[in-house]
């Protein structure tokens, strides 16, 4: 699916995530390249989501949760004590599991983000509200209810309305947690084409539980597996292609095509 | 296998008696309901009955006549009821909604115990000693009665059950929703005020709204601090304050300075009055504090169905 040059934009590098003394993710290393859609598989548990989050320092509300090894985004340790968690944020947007609208109307869920970083003038705010929906692929649906709240939409137009509130603060990388797994068949469809539209403005990373999702979607995947010591680990990392249809590790093999997991 | 074991039970029969338990546990839930409301109504139909006969505007408007002598109304402890149900709002509400975020928040830290634990205790006080308290920190140090000092104590009482109801209601907030706002780089006191808050408010109110009526409910501590006074009107106060040009905050101050009353304070000392015209009248007395803490609890939940309408 890849041809043109790939640029890193993420690279973990023995990445190791604690919750506690557990150990949920143990020496990963694992690129990202830009504009490219990364897709998270494995077992559950396997520690996906752990991964995922640490990538904008989500995993810091978590209490007692330690990180060892390093993230680096456009070179640079997001973890160095230097560096602002809220500007790791603004550049790292995420998509939950389940669609979290906050409790407010549709235009403000979107400008949420844009008021956080001081942009006030209500004309700036409704050309980023729209384009925001527009790219999320909700702008037609919600046009004449912008002054609703977000609650009120269905599932996957939900989801969408959080896509749209994560691309208005224009991330550099968008992270995925299962976003589809709460939507019917026809609003994941949805979903999967709107990220392969992202997928030319953002580098994006996805967690799937769905092969066919994963093989759909993504240029990349990363195979995690749960160790003995019930530690995530990445077993295998390569062009999506590859891994579905020659994939190098025995285990990778079994996984897709359903022998475990 | 499953067919020969299920060959051999009577499946009619275990039906049947299923049907027959659900009937008469069903049964004995609706009489238990029964049961629990038959006092509620008792006490209010006994309560509208005795005081619904004194009910009058006049009642309303006019401070008590003197003993002895017939009429005269309650205007004085439905505005101190007021007044210190007011105080003790805004001197619990913001502190009690502080913490129930801290302990949702940091759920598992010394401290979160800590404050769980004295909160527990503190509901646990019984509310004349905390009137006690009162009269000994505040009213001795002032050397006066104050319808401050009875804001205080109420306050005080509302405060364990404004935190304990709140927590809970913080607590049915997804996760992901907090995640959601800090994840796109708000800072923690945003989340909670716009994205929590919102979410938890109908919760919150109803906490809110519980407290409240406690404090509108509570005689005993006002005893020793509010203690009472037949002649507090506040619209009195306020046209003396133009009168003589002065301030808001002088007029305020009035208001908050002096010794005041409270319904259930008046209902407990008109009880005990020698009068049967005042013992009758402790009934209607009895029957506005009801008639005030239902439509409190009304007005509440009118604005949550009308805000729940308001998001559909
Ligand atoms: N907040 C937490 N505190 C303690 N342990 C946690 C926490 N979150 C996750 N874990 C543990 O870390 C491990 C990895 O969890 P994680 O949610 O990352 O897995 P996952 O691969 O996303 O699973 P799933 O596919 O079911 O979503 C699991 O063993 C889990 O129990
Ligand atoms: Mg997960």
């Amino acid at each position: 699916m890849q041809t043109q040059t790939l640029t890193r934009k993420i690279e973990t590098e023995n990445l190791s995530v604690f919750y506690g003394s557990f150990k949920a993710i143990s020496d990963v290393s694992v690129e990202i390249y830009e504009n490219n859609v990364t897709a998270l598989i494995g077992p559950s548990g396997c520690g996906k989501s752990t991964f995922l989050r640490s990538l904008n320092r989500l995993n810091d509300l978590v209490p007692k949760t330690a990180v060892a090894g390093k993230v680096l985004l456009d070179d640079t340790d997001i973890y160095a004590p230097s560096q602002d968690v809220v500007d790791i944020r603004r550049r790292v947007g995420i998509v939950f599991q389940r669609p979290n609208p906050f409790p407010m109307s549709i235009f403000d869920n979107v400008a949420y983000g844009p008021r956080l970083y001081g942009i006030k003038k209500k004309s700036v705010l409704a050309e980023i509200v729209e384009e925001s929906l527009r790219g999320a692929a909700l702008w037609d649906e919600v046009k004449d209810k912008l002054d609703k709240s977000g609650l009120a939409l269905s599932g996957g137009q939900q989801q969408r309305l959080c896509i749209a509130r994560t691309i208005a603060i224009e991330p550099e990388v968008i992270l995925m947690d299962e976003p589809a797994s709460a939507l019917d068949p026809i609003a994941t469809l949805r979903i999967e084409e709107l990220i392969r539209k992202l997928r030319e403005r953002f580098t994006i990373v996805i967690v799937t539980h769905n092969m066919q999702q994963a093989a759909r979607v993504s240029d990349y995947t990363a195979f995690f597996n749960m160790g003995d010591d019930r530690a995530g680990y990445l077993v295998e990392f390569d062009e999506t292609d590859r891994i579905f249809t020659n994939p190098q590790q025995k285990l990778t093999e079994e996984y897709i095509t359903g022998r475990f997991g | 296998m499953a067919q020969d074991i299920f060959s051999q039970v009577n499946l009619q029969r275990v039906y049947r008696r299923r049907r027959l338990t659900n009937k008469i546990m069903l049964g004995l839930t609706g009489l238990m309901l029964v049961l629990a409301l038959i006092p509620l109504i008792w006490i209010i139909v006994y309560v509208l009955i005795k005081g619904g006969r004194h009910i009058n505007l006049d009642f309303f408007i006019h401070l008590p006549q003197p003993m002895g002598t017939t009429g005269g109304g309650i205007l004085h402890a439905i505005e101190g009821s007021l007044v210190m149900v007011v105080l003790a709002s805004v001197f619990s509400i913001p502190p009690a909604l502080l913490a129930a975020f801290y302990l949702t928040t940091h759920e598992s830290t010394p401290l979160a115990s800590a404050i769980r634990f004295s909160t527990d205790l503190l509901a646990g006080v019984p509310s004349i000693t905390v009137g006690l308290f009162g009269y000994a920190v505040i009213v001795l140090a002032q050397k006066h009665y104050s319808a401050l000092a009875g804001g205080v104590v109420l306050a005080i009482i509302m405060l364990p059950v404004v935190i304990r109801s709140a927590e809970e209601m913080l607590k049915l907030v997804p996760p992901d929703l907090r995640a959601g706002s800090l994840a796109l780089g708000a800072p923690e006191w945003k989340t909670a005020i716009k994205v929590v808050l919102p979410a938890a408010a109908e919760g919150i109110i109803t906490g809110i709204m519980l407290g409240v009526a406690r404090a509108t409910g509570e005689t005993a501590p006002l005893l020793f601090t509010a203690l009472g006074n037949d002649n507090y009107e506040i619209g009195k106060m306020i046209k003396q304050g133009i009168e003589h040009n002065q301030s808001i905050f002088d007029v305020l101050g009035r208001i908050f300075e002096q010794p005041a009353d409270a319904l259930p304070l008046t209902l407990w000392k008109y009880a005990q009055q020698p009068y049967p015209e005042r013992v009758e009248q402790s009934w209607a007395v009895a029957l506005v504090l009801m008639l005030f803490v239902l439509s409190l609890n009304i007005l509440a939940r009118v604005w949550i169905a009308r805000r729940r309408s308001a998001l559909q």
